[in-house]
C-alpha cells in the first residue's frame, strides 16, 4: 500500500511536468494543425536560461529562496517566449501555406539545429551540468511516505498554470481569438482577428510553459544537458495525443495519466528497460484505436 | 420492364442526430438517364456517396446488378460497374492526362505486380493494349492531343471531360455524374448535354446525374427524383416534375425565403 | 523493343558492378568503403522513395526496417558461417541478405497495416514510434548483443554485391511504378478517394509500398552489417531515419534519378566535411531548414510531365 501511494505521488509530480509540456504542444497544434518538434528543445533552453541566470540573481537574492526562484522562472519564461516566437517567425510562418509535411520536416530541422548547436563546446557543451538549487527543498515524512517539497511545488505550480491557461483561453479576448483560429483560420481572419499575432502569442505562451516545465524538470534531474528535452518532450507529446491533441484539458489529463503509467511501470522490474518503448507503444495504440484521444472529437472528411 | 440495375430501398444515413438521407427508394434501369435534383444540402451528393460505398447506409438496402452492395468498399463497387465523377474535380494532380485515364484501367487488367516486375511478353502486350484503349477513349472526347499535359494545368472544361473519360475507363455499367455542369457557360452546357447523351448511346450505360442547372436536367433526363432535406419528395418525367407543386415549393419556398 | 531496355539496364548494371568488384583489391580501402556506403544509401533512399515519394506515406521509421534486416542477416551469418565451407560462403551471404529482407518485409507489414488510416503528421509519428520500438527491442535482446552491439560479422559485402543489389532495387521500384499497375501508387498519393472510386484499392497499394520498401531496407541493413562488421542499436535511431528522409526530399519525392544523386551526395558530404566534423550536424540541420524554406520540391527536379507510355 505504501509503495502504491509513493508511486502515486511520484507519478503525479512527473505527470504534472508532462502536462505542462503537453499544453504547449496541444496549443500550437490547435492553432496551426502541426506538431512543433522543436518544443522539447525550448524546455532545455529554459533550464539553461535558469542555469545562467542563477549566479546573477543569487547576488541579489541568495539562492535557494522563493523570491530568487520566482525571478529566475519569470525571466527564463520570458526569454523562451521570445525564442519561441522567433522560431515561429523565421521558420514556420514562411511555410504557412505549404503542405503540412514540409513544416513538419522544418520543425525537425529546427529541433536538431538547436540540439546540435547547444552541444557544441562554444555554446553549452555536451556535458551534463549540475542544476542550481533554486528552492529550499525538504522532505516531508507523512505516514511513512516521503514527499519532497519539490514535488509539491511541481504539482502546485502546474495546477496554478493550468488554471491560468484555462482562464486565458476561456475568459479573455485573446483566448477567444485563439479558439476561433483553431476552429477556422479563414473565418477568424475575416472576423478581424490578426492571425499572425494570435499564432505568435500562442507560441510565446507555449514556450513560456515549456521553460517553466524545463526548470521544474531540472530541479529533480541529475543535471542538465542539451538533449535533456528529447525524452520528456516525447512523453509529453504522447500525453497530448492521448488526451486529444488540440484539447487543453486533454493535454493535462494525458500528462497526468502518462506520468502515473510510467512511474508504475518503472517500478515493475523487467519493464523498466522498455520505458522508452512503452511511451511509443501507447502512442501507436491510441492513434490506432482512438485517434481523437480520450477527450478529443473525431472529424469527418467531406467528400 | 427489365430488372433494375440499381435499387435503393429505403436507404438511410444518419450522422449523429442529422438524417442526411432518409428512406430513399429509387430504381435505375440499364441504359437509363436519371436525374437527382433538390435544393442545396438536400443530400444529393450524400446519396451518391452511399451508392459508391464512400458512406455505409445506417438503414435500408442498396442492390446493384442483383447484389447487396451496402458495406462494400468503393474500389470493389467500381469493379462491379459503378463509376463516378466528383463535385469538386478530383483528378490525379501529379499525373498527366494519359496516366489519369491509364490508372483507371488497372482494375480490369490481368497483368499486375508480378508481370510489371518480370516484364515478359505478356506484360508488354498488356501495356500496349492499355495504351490503345486509353488513346481510343481520349480520342473520342477530343483529349488525345493533350495526353502529355499535366492534368491540373488543363482548362476547367477539359478537366471535367477528363474526369468523365477516366470514369469511363473503368468500364462501368452505371456512371454517376456529380454536378458536371458546374462552372460552365451556356455553350459549354449545351455541349455537355450532347456529350452525356452521346455517352449513354455509345457505351450503353446507365447514367445518374446530380445537377442544379434545370435546363440540363430537364433537357436530357428520362426520369428525375427530387430530394429535400434528405427525403424524396417527387419522382417522374421532366414534365411531371416541373408541374409538381411540392417540387416548386421546395425550390421557391412557400412565401418565405428558401434556405441556401 | 523500347520497353525491353529496362531489363537490359538492369543486367548491364549488375554486370558492371560485378566486373568492377573484381578489381576492387586495387582500390584504396577508404574510397572503396565510401563507395559501398553510397551503394547502401542508394538502396535505402530508393526503397523509402517508394513509400514516401511515390505513395505519399510519410514514413519516419525506415531505420527500423534496416535494423531488422541487418540484425537478422548478421545473426544468421554468425550462426551458420562456421558450418559452411568457404566455397559456399557467397551463397550463405545471399541467403542471409534475403532472409534479412524478408524479416524486414514482415516488419513492414506490421507497420503498414495499422498505419493505413493515418495521414500526414500522425502517420509520421506512428512510423517514428515503430522505428524507436524496434530499436528499444533490439537494445534489450541479449542474443544480438543488446546495447553493446553485435561484433565480428564476416566481411562479405563487396562493391559487386552492393551495386548489383542497388541496381536491382532501382529496377524493382522503377519497374513497379512505371507500369499501369504502378500508376496506382501515385493515384493513391494524389487523391485516395478518387483512386478508390477508380477501382484502385488504397490499402493494397499502401501495404505493398511498405512491404517492398521495408524488404530493400532490410537488404541494405544486411549489406551494412557485413560491411562495418559491427552493429549497434544507436546506429539505427531516429537520426538515421531522418538521414534517409532528407535524401528522398532532396532528390525530389518520387523522382528516382534525383533520389539516387541525393543519396550519393549526402553520403559523401560528411566525408568531404570531415574537417568540420564539429559542425557537421549543425550544418546538416540548417540544410534541412533551408531546403524546406526554399526548395521543398527537391534539388533535382528537372523535366516536367512524365511521358505517357510505360517507360523506365
Amino acid at each position: 500500500m505504501d509503495w502504491l501511494l509513493q508511486q502515486l505521488i511520484n507519478g503525479l509530480a512527473l505527470g504534472s511536468i508532462y502536462a505542462l509540456i503537453a499544453l504547449g504542444y496541444t496549443m500550437v497544434y490547435g492553432v496551426l494543425r502541426f506538431i512543433n518538434f522543436a518544443h522539447a528543445d525550448v524546455l532545455m533552453l529554459g533550464a539553461y536560461a535558469a542555469y545562467f541566470l542563477a549566479p546573477a540573481v543569487s547576488a541579489v537574492f541568495p539562492l535557494p529562496s522563493v523570491t530568487g526562484a520566482l525571478i529566475i522562472v519569470l525571466a527564463a519564461s520570458l526569454i523562451c517566449a521570445c525564442i519561441g516566437m522567433l522560431i515561429e517567425f523565421l521558420a514556420y510562418r514562411p511555410l504557412r501555406s505549404r503542405p503540412k509535411l514540409t513544416v513538419l520536416i522544418t520543425a525537425i530541422g529546427v529541433s536538431l539545429f538547436i540540439e546540435f548547436t547547444c552541444q557544441h563546446k562554444a555554446v553549452f557543451g555536451a556535458d551534463t551540468k549540475p542544476f542550481p538549487k533554486l528552492l529550499p527543498a525538504t522532505d516531508f515524512h507523512i505516514a511513512g511516505l516521503v514527499v519532497s517539497s519539490n514535488d509539491l511545488v511541481v504539482v502546485l505550480v502546474t495546477a496554478l498554470l493550468l488554471a491560468g491557461m484555462w482562464f486565458i483561453v476561456q475568459k479573455t479576448k485573446i483566448g477567444t481569438a485563439m479558439r476561433a483560429v483553431s476552429f477556422n483560420q479563414q473565418a477568424a481572419a475575416l472576423m478581424g482577428v490578426n492571425i499572425n499575432r494570435i499564432i505568435s502569442f500562442t507560441f510565446g505562451l507555449g514556450s513560456a510553459l515549456a521553460a517553466i516545465a524545463g526548470i521544474l524538470y531540472a530541479l529533480k534531474a541529475p543535471g542538465i544537458e542539451p538533449l535533456m528535452g528529447v525524452q520528456p518532450g516525447l512523453r509529453a507529446f504522447v500525453a497530448a495525443v492521448l488526451g486529444g491533441i488540440g484539447n487543453l484539458p486533454g493535454a493535462a489529463l494525458g500528462g497526468l495519466l502518462l506520468g502515473l503509467l510510467e512511474t508504475f511501470a518503472g517500478g515493475i522490474s523487467g519493464l523498466s528497460n522498455y520505458r522508452d518503448g512503452i511511451a511509443f507503444a501507447i502512442l501507436i495504440l491510441i492513434l490506432l484505436f482512438k485517434p481523437a484521444g480520450l477527450l478529443g472529437k473525431a472529424t469527418v472528411e467531406k467528400v | 420492364m427489365s430488372q433494375p440495375l440499381l435499387t435503393l430501398d429505403k436507404a438511410t444515413i444518419k450522422f449523429g442526430g442529422l438524417t442526411a438521407v432518409g428512406d430513399f427508394s429509387l430504381q435505375v434501369h440499364a441504359n437509363e438517364l436519371v436525374g437527382l435534383i433538390g435544393p442545396n444540402g438536400a443530400g444529393k451528393t450524400t446519396a451518391f456517396n452511399l451508392i459508391t460505398g464512400v458512406y455505409q447506409p445506417t438503414d435500408g438496402t442498396i442492390h446493384f446488378a442483383e447484389k447487396r452492395i451496402a458495406g462494400m468498399k468503393p474500389h470493389d463497387l467500381t469493379k462491379l460497374g459503378i463509376a463516378r465523377t466528383f463535385q469538386n474535380i478530383r483528378l490525379f494532380g501529379s499525373l498527366n492526362v494519359f496516366d489519369n485515364v491509364r490508372a483507371a484501367t488497372q482494375l480490369h487488367r490481368s497483368h499486375g505486380i508480378r508481370s510489371a516486375l518480370w516484364r515478359g511478353k505478356g506484360f508488354h502486350h498488356g501495356e500496349r493494349e492499355v495504351e490503345k484503349q486509353v488513346l481510343e477513349l481520349l480520342d473520342i472526347f477530343d483529349l488525345a492531343k493533350l495526353r502529355d499535359e499535366e492534368a491540373k494545368s488543363l482548362p476547367y472544361g477539359d478537366q471535367r471531360r477528363l474526369e468523365i473519360v477516366r470514369a469511363l475507363a473503368t468500364k462501368p455499367k452505371l456512371l454517376l455524374l456529380d454536378e458536371p455542369a458546374a462552372g460552365m457557360n451556356p455553350t459549354e452546357k449545351e455541349e455537355l448535354m450532347k456529350l452525356i447523351q452521346f455517352i449513354k448511346d455509345k457505351f450503353k450505360i446507365a447514367i445518374m446525374l446530380v445537377e442544379h442547372d434545370m435546363k440540363v436536367v430537364m433537357g436530357i433526363c428520362e426520369k428525375i427524383a427530387v430530394l429535400e432535406y434528405g427525403k424524396k419528395i417527387a419522382e417522374g418525367t421532366p414534365d411531371e416534375i416541373q408541374k409538381n407543386p411540392k417540387v416548386i415549393a421546395a425550390y421557391l419556398g412557400t412565401g418565405e425565403d428558401e434556405d441556401a | 523493343m523500347k520497353l525491353e531496355g529496362s531489363k537490359r539496364w538492369l543486367i548491364a548494371g549488375i554486370a558492371i558492378a560485378v566486373l568492377v568488384s573484381m578489381f576492387s583489391a586495387q582500390f584504396n580501402r577508404y574510397y572503396l568503403g565510401i563507395a559501398i556506403d553510397c551503394g547502401i544509401s542508394i538502396i535505402l533512399a530508393v526503397s523509402l522513395n517508394l513509400i514516401n515519394g511515390h505513395t505519399g506515406q510519410f514514413s519516419l521509421g525506415h531505420a527500423g526496417f534496416m535494423a531488422v534486416g541487418g540484425y537478422t542477416a548478421a545473426k544468421l551469418s554468425l550462426v551458420c558461417s562456421p558450418l559452411v565451407p568457404e566455397s559456399l560462403r557467397p551463397l550463405l551471404f545471399l541467403l542471409a541478405l534475403v532472409v534479412g529482407g524478408l524479416a524486414s518485409a514482415v516488419a513492414g507489414l506490421g507497420v503498414g497495416i495499422p498505419s493505413l488510416r493515418l495521414k500526414g503528421d500522425y502517420l509520421a509519428i506512428v512510423t517514428l514510434g515503430f522505428g524507436e520500438i524496434i530499436r528499444v527491442i533490439v537494445q534489450n535482446m541479449e542474443s544480438v548483443g543488446a546495447a553493446s552491439g553485435l561484433k565480428g560479422i564476416p566481411k562479405d559485402t563487396t562493391l559487386g554485391w552492393t551495386f548489383g543489389l542497388a541496381a536491382i532495387t532501382v529496377y524493382v521500384v522503377a519497374a513497379l511504378v512505371n507500369s499501369t499497375y504502378g500508376r496506382g501508387f501515385i493515384a493513391v498519393n494524389d487523391d485516395e478517394v478518387a483512386a478508390s472510386s477508380m477501382g484502385i484499392n488504397p490499402v493494397r497499394y499502401k501495404v505493398t509500398a511498405f512491404v517492398t520498401g521495408a524488404f530493400f531496407a532490410g537488404i541494405a541493413g544486411g549489406l551494412y552489417a557485413h560491411h562495418k562488421q559491427f552493429l549497434s542499436p544507436t546506429g539505427f535511431d531516429f537520426l538515421k531515419s531522418i538521414d534517409i528522409v532528407v535524401m528522398v526530399i532532396l532528390g525530389g519525392m518520387g523522382r528516382t534519378a534525383g533520389v539516387i544523386i541525393a543519396a550519393i551526395l549526402l553520403t559523401l558530404l560528411p566525408e568531404v566535411l570531415r574537417q568540420f566534423a564539429d559542425y557537421r550536424m549543425i550544418i546538416y540541420s540548417l540544410l534541412i531548414i533551408a531546403l524546406m524554406l526554399t526548395r521543398p520540391q527537391g534539388l533535382f527536379t528537372f523535366g516536367r510531365a512524365k511521358k505517357g507510355a510505360a517507360e523506365v
